[in-house]
């Protein structure tokens, strides 16, 4: 048996002029949970849609479960999708919402009020009380539950959501997130995820795809996307960075505020951006000692709660450093005063050559 | 002084509109022939309508065409909507402006080419013109109405629906007819009440013998001036249409 379960080869889908997907190759392991993650616009649904089957590609193969999909319709592939609306079914009840798709599968009634009640307790939800309710009295947090419960009960090879937290509030979707994964582990399914949050697949995800212009920028678990961004398009959109622009030497970029030490090799004289995370960057006291030292005039000082972000200006670029708040040094930040700030090689994300 | 004049002006309106019909109403009780005065109240010309045969036949006439056409342009409009909003097939706009067309010709010379067409194809005129007619007309009633409800649907519903397992017609009778039923049933009603009452089209395309309502009330008060036996037909059926217009407003509520 193979360890991917949804595998994409080549996919190009194209709406007018517009390229969807460009060229996309991907592969799903088992039992992970995989996050697209992308800003709107980058050809994530429409990717998602695709391995349902709402979409036919241009060109490409859609492969789950090896088998090979791409010109089979939705009702005929494994899958399960959560919507970004929810689209539960509003002349029905709770109960007949998630008996839907077992009523097509021809199980006897008995088994069907056996799933269903064990899939809404499965979603912390009392049969008792909500199966026979209609969508349009439950609150957005439990027409959500009853969405993956409907999706899931089928026990599809592969769970499909899109974006299916983004019309709950802050708090909700913080402690929805960590019942999905609690979900995906008790269940074992393979999720996939596409959101334009960030954090939601930091939090969420095993491995994470970013999407770009419909294409993939790159592949790799929250922490190798955000520590080792492969682009500058990943570094700027997971986390934030600093970018500063300057020519590869041996063993250091040089700007026009100065040289700045990497680890990374590059061949020499290429143009590169070099992108630094605003947590590795060390200020006032804590800075002297480090490989690369600059003065800098802090323009100013926001208070987050559990950090500090200072913003301070090096050679009239402005540059961005979080300090958690209750670092010794951060009594002494004032604004509009000189300070220093450090680091070391190795502590910058990446560095990315510049296409002439 | 503003506020006065509109409502004086808006009374009037009204008055206009409401009295005619009050007058039939309040006449269709008159226990005298004459219309001119009020005599005493009495139910004799409820009676007399009972009992006579062109009116029951041509109710029977007006109630046949009427259910059939509506049950045809029930089913054709809604799958024309369906195709219209659902389908990717080429040559949609020009369906949509070809169905909307027969709401805005003027009926009357829509029935006088209806006419023309049945004297050269050398039809029989009678039932089957006057359905075929009606049905034409009726469809695109159907159509607006069923693409609208269609227009603000969800469409991942539906999607929903297939990922479920069910293929495109389960989704349809499970999912999507149920949710346009408030929509349908206005359509049918709608229908029904253009084909009921129904004159213009009736009058050009029916032949000997087939007479509908509208007819039979139409050819009665042109000969001897509106009889009483037809103030109460007429009564009936303004109450009748009042039913299925409180019926309408109430779909047309829950559906917002």
């Amino acid at each position: 048996m193979s360890s991917d379960m949804v595998v994409l080869k080549n996919v190009v889908k194209r709406f007018g002029n517009i390229v969807a997907s460009n060229g996309i190759n991907m592969n799903v392991r088992r039992n992970e949970f995989f996050s697209i993650l992308g800003p709107s616009g980058s050809g994530k649904t429409t990717l998602l849609r695709i391995i349902a089957g709402l979409e036919r590609p241009d060109k490409g193969r859609v492969i789950i479960n090896e088998d090979d999909v791409t010109n089979i319709p939705p009702y005929k592939r494994s899958i399960g999708m959560v919507f970004q609306n929810l689209a539960l079914f509003p002349h029905m009840t709770v109960y007949n919402n998630i008996a839907y798709g077992l009523r097509l599968r021809n199980l006897t009634e008995d088994e069907i009020g056996f799933k269903v009640k064990e899939s809404l307790r499965l979603m912390r939800m009392s049969p008792e009380v909500f199966a026979n309710r209609k969508p349009s009295h439950l609150s957005g947090g439990q027409k959500q539950r009853v969405a993956i419960a409907r999706a899931l009960v089928t026990q599809p090879a592969v769970l499909l959501l899109d974006e299916p937290l983004g019309a709950l509030d802050l708090k909700i979707r913080q402690h929805m997130m960590l019942e999905l994964k609690r979900i995906q582990r008790t269940v074992g399914t393979t999720f996939i995820y596409v959101t334009h949050d960030q954090g939601e697949a930091l939090v969420m995800s095993d491995r994470i795809a970013i999407m770009h212009e419909g294409k993939i920028e790159q592949v790799g678990s929250p922490r190798e996307v955000y520590e080792k961004p492969r682009t500058k398009f990943v570094a700027n959109f997971i986390g934030e960075a600093n970018f500063f622009e300057g020519v590869m030497r041996e063993g250091f970029v040089e700007t026009n505020f100065g040289k700045i030490k990497v680890k990374e090799e590059i061949p020499a004289s290429r143009k590169v951006i070099v992108s630094l995370r605003p947590e590795r960057i060390r200020i006032g006291n804590a800075a002297v000692g480090s490989e690369n030292m600059f003065k800098v005039k802090i323009i100013d000082l926001i208070y987050r709660g559990d950090t500090l972000i200072v913003i301070a200006s090096l050679e009239g670029i402005e540059i961005k450093i979080s300090v958690p708040a209750i670092h010794p040094e951060v009594m002494r930040l004032e604004r509009d005063k000189d300070t220093w700030i450090g680091w070391n090689s190795g502590d910058e994300a990446g560095i990315f050559e510049l296409e002439d | 002084m503003r506020d006065r004049i509109l409502a004086f002006f808006s009374a009037l309106v009204y008055a206009f509109l409401y009295i005619p019909i009050i007058i039939v109403i309040v006449f269709s009780f008159n226990s005298s022939k004459m219309l001119g005065q009020f005599t005493g109240f009495s139910l004799k010309w409820y009676d007399v309508l009972l009992g006579d045969r062109v009116v029951w036949n041509a109710f029977y006439n007006s109630l046949n065409i009427a259910l059939v056409t509506t049950l045809v342009s029930l089913f054709l409009g809604t799958l024309a909507a369906y195709g219209v909003i659902r389908l990717d097939v080429g040559g949609k706009s020009a369906v949509d402006g070809l169905l909307y067309i027969p709401i805005i010709i003027p009926e009357i010379a829509e029935s006088l080419s209806l006419l023309l067409f049945y004297k050269f194809a050398g039809y029989q005129l009678g039932w089957l013109t006057v359905l075929l007619g009606h049905i034409a007309f009726d469809i695109s009633f159907v159509y607006v109405i069923i693409k609208a409800r269609l227009a603000g649907f969800n469409r991942s519903i539906e999607e929903a629906s297939l990922t479920l397992g069910a293929n495109e017609v389960q989704t349809f009778v499970k999912i999507t007819l149920p949710l346009s039923m408030p929509g349908i049933t206005a359509a049918a009603l709608i229908a029904f009440t253009l084909s009921f009452d129904d004159f213009i089209k009736t009058a050009f395309t029916t032949g000997p013998g087939f007479q509908t309502l509208p007819l039979v009330i139409w050819s009665q008060s042109a000969r001897g001036g509106v009889g009483p036996e037809i103030n109460a037909l007429t009564s009936i059926i303004i109450a009748f249409s009042m039913i299925l217009a409180y019926i309408y407003t109430k779909l047309a509520s829950e559906r917002s």
